[in-house]
């Protein structure tokens, strides 16, 4: 059994609610972290070896301590609950079942960091959590966690919930920042960092709502003794959620110790692949994350087992690795056409760009005509080269990292599946035919044998 | 719309309430909530004098709801049907069978992506991940979530459409 921080409650019936919460313990780290200092709590999170759960996995700790301080300034906490990652839906569930552990979180780390305001900023079709966190905050109020003089402290902490309106890019921190304050989600140029010039330009630390959350069990159990779960940088818990071609698509919690195999395989996680089809491939940190075959994914090209974490999953670089990224694990199996897939990245990038850089806003619709081109059957060889040709012209060449996250899929699409895209120039009628029968990988991995 | 253009009473303290969320002078952070209000109040879309409206309620520059209101897909710039059913079709959508269940709608209701039935019924929005992976395929309606499809689920919707009976809000 996984050990369980974050979601070890969530099946306990009404949690949802401040009385049910509190019974189990609920806001016992708000008590014990406002008798700690700010630094101290600070001190904790570094200790605790917490990596921002947002995608990027930048130590969390670290990043708080960048946060300027000037005098009579006011410094703000913001939730980053966009959540739009294909693949990804896990805050939602931490909201959902167990609003008081992110409002808990977040009392606390304002605290640390000497906010008396916080947002969640929420994607806007989540459009039925903001009555529930409104709801949890509402709660948290009347016993005093939240409002003036928290527990007699002194300390005065406000929550307020913002949605958003449909748009991925205000996922991206700095866009997240423009939005709310009421503009269109165009990423920032950075330096300046949100640390030192963020919300109305004033000192802002945005952290992932998982990464927030993270932050009760850190006090409750001490840093040093989160940092003995998991292994290596890969501290503590992670939520994975996981979907395709599973039989038990879901919101898991794991410690990072276990193998990508036992993630797919066992009857705790995904539960195995329906039908006994193959595993194909798998996309295991969000669209934005390179899709490995059956082979690199359950074995890095050392031949040692692949585990579900950063650094593993990481192994062997782009040639051969992938990224940990948000936790969105999307497994495909021998079905499934690699060129289709990838098209729909493609549109959802395209349609996501925000526009201010050339190479992204031009590169993103491109590669996604090109896509659809090859997928119905009236793409040529060179298309293929064109499509790489494109990435290559995206990456690093942007803004923001998204023009990245484009590019990252095409290019790791062809790189392992070239066949594929091949087999579609090759038989034009089958592909309108829509029969990828050829176009299976060509050495999916059988289920092990230990199938449970 | 009318000339007399206003957010009923409730509404307008509800939008006061959230223009008090901000610090002094950043009244404008309230717009994209302000706009999803807006939206549900005068019929499901954003015409040019409901965005004047909300300009003049925060007090900004028109152009300035206009830059926000085009920028983020769930504003609709033009009417839409009483029903709007956004069905996901990226890539985990897609591998569920997201395809089949659009073309299910695109039958039974004889209109193409982004078109709105004649009697002004329903709107077929094609959607990117909405954050239900897991459950799939899937669509939003009004304020929730349906997910695991399948054609006879998607029926049973459309009927409690027809009846009144769907759940929005
Ligand atoms: C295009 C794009 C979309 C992103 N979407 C999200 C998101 O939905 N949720 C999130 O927490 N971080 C997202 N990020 C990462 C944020 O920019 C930021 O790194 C993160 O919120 C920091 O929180 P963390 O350190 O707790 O991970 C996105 C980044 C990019 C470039
Ligand atoms: S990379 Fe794309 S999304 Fe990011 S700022 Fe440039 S155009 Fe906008
Ligand atoms: S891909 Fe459809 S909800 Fe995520």
């Amino acid at each position: 059994m996984s050990k369980k921080l974050l979601l070890k409650d969530a099946h306990i019936e009404g949690i949802r609610h401040f009385d049910v919460y509190r019974q189990q313990g609920g806001y016992g780290a708000v008590e014990k972290a406002l008798k700690m200092s700010p630094e101290e709590i600070v001190e904790e999170v570094k200790t605790s070896g917490l990596r921002g759960r947002g995608g990027a996995g930048f130590p969390t700790g670290l990043k708080w301590s960048f946060l300027a301080k000037p005098e009579g300034v006011a410094r703000y906490l913001v939730v980053n609950a966009d959540e739009s990652e294909p693949g990804t839906f896990k805050d939602r569930y931490l909201m959902e079942f167990l609003p008081h552990l992110l409002i808990e979180g977040m009392i606390i780390s304002s605290f640390a960091l000497g906010a008396n305001t916080g947002y969640i900023y929420i994607r806007g079709e989540y459009s039925w959590i903001p009555d529930i966190l409104e709801e949890a905050i509402e709660e948290a109020r009347a016993n005093g966690f939240l409002g003036k003089d928290i527990l007699g402290t002194g300390f005065d902490c406000e929550i307020y919930v913002q949605r958003g309106a449909g748009a991925y890019i205000c996922g991206e921190e700095t866009a997240l920042l423009e939005s709310l304050e009421g503009k269109r989600g165009n990423p920032r140029l950075k330096p300046p960092f949100p640390a030192v010039k963020g919300l109305w330009e004033s000192p802002t630390v945005v952290n992932n709502v998982e990464t927030i959350a993270a932050v009760v069990p850190i006090i409750n159990i001490t840093g040093s003794e989160y940092a003995k779960i998991g292994v290596g940088k890969s501290t503590g818990t992670k939520l994975i959620s996981a979907c395709g071609n599973i039989n038990k698509p879901g919101v898991y919690e794991i410690d990072m110790t276990i193998t990508v195999e036992e993630f797919i395989y066992s009857d705790e996680y995904c539960g195995g692949i329906p039908n006994g089809k193959k595993l194909k491939a798998c996309i295991p940190g969000g669209s934005s994350v390179p899709v490995l075959p059956a082979n690199l994914l359950l074995k890095t090209i050392n031949g040692e087992p692949r585990l579900m974490n950063y650094e593993s999953l990481a192994d062997g670089g782009f040639a051969t690795g992938t990224m940990m990224g948000s936790g969105g694990f999307e497994v495909l199996d021998e079905d499934q056409c690699i060129v289709e897939h990838t098209m729909t990245l493609a549109r959802f990038y395209a349609h996501e760009s925000c526009g201010q850089c050339t190479p992204c806003r031009e590169g993103t619709p491109w590669m996604y005509k090109i896509l659809k081109k090859i997928n119905s059957g009236m793409g040529s060889m060179s298309d293929i080269d064109l499509l790489w040709d494109i990435q290559r012209k995206i990456e690093g060449n942007t803004i923001c990292p998204l023009g990245d996250a484009a590019a990252w899929p095409v290019a790791a699409a062809i790189r392992h599946f070239r066949d594929e895209f091949e087999w579609h120039v090759n038989n034009p009628e089958l592909c309108l035919a829509q029969n990828y029968g050829l176009a299976r990988y060509a050495d999916p991995i059988p289920a092990p044998a230990a199938n449970a | 719309m009318s000339e007399t253009l206003a957010f009923k009473p409730e509404t307008l303290d509800q939008v006061h309430k959230i223009m008090r969320r901000y610090p002094e002078g950043k009244q404008k952070s309230a717009l994209i909530p302000v706009l999803h209000i807006a939206q549900k109040e005068f019929g499901g879309w954003l015409d040019v004098p409901v965005m004047d409206y909300v300009a003049e309620v925060l007090a900004i520059k028109p152009i300035e709801v206009y830059e926000v209101a085009t920028f983020y897909t769930m504003f609709n710039m033009k009417p839409v049907g009483k029903y709007v059913l956004e069905v996901c079709r990226t890539g985990p959508c897609m591998v569920k069978g997201s395809e089949k269940i659009l073309d299910h709608i695109r039958h039974t209701l004889n209109i193409k992506d982004g078109e709105t039935t004649a009697d002004g019924m329903f709107t077929l929005k094609p959607a990117e991940c909405l954050g239900a992976c897991g459950y799939a395929p899937m669509m939003q309606l009004g304020k929730f979530y349906h997910e695991n499809l399948t054609i006879e689920k998607v029926d049973e919707i459309l009927e409690l459409c027809r009846q009144g009976q769907a759940i929005l809000d």
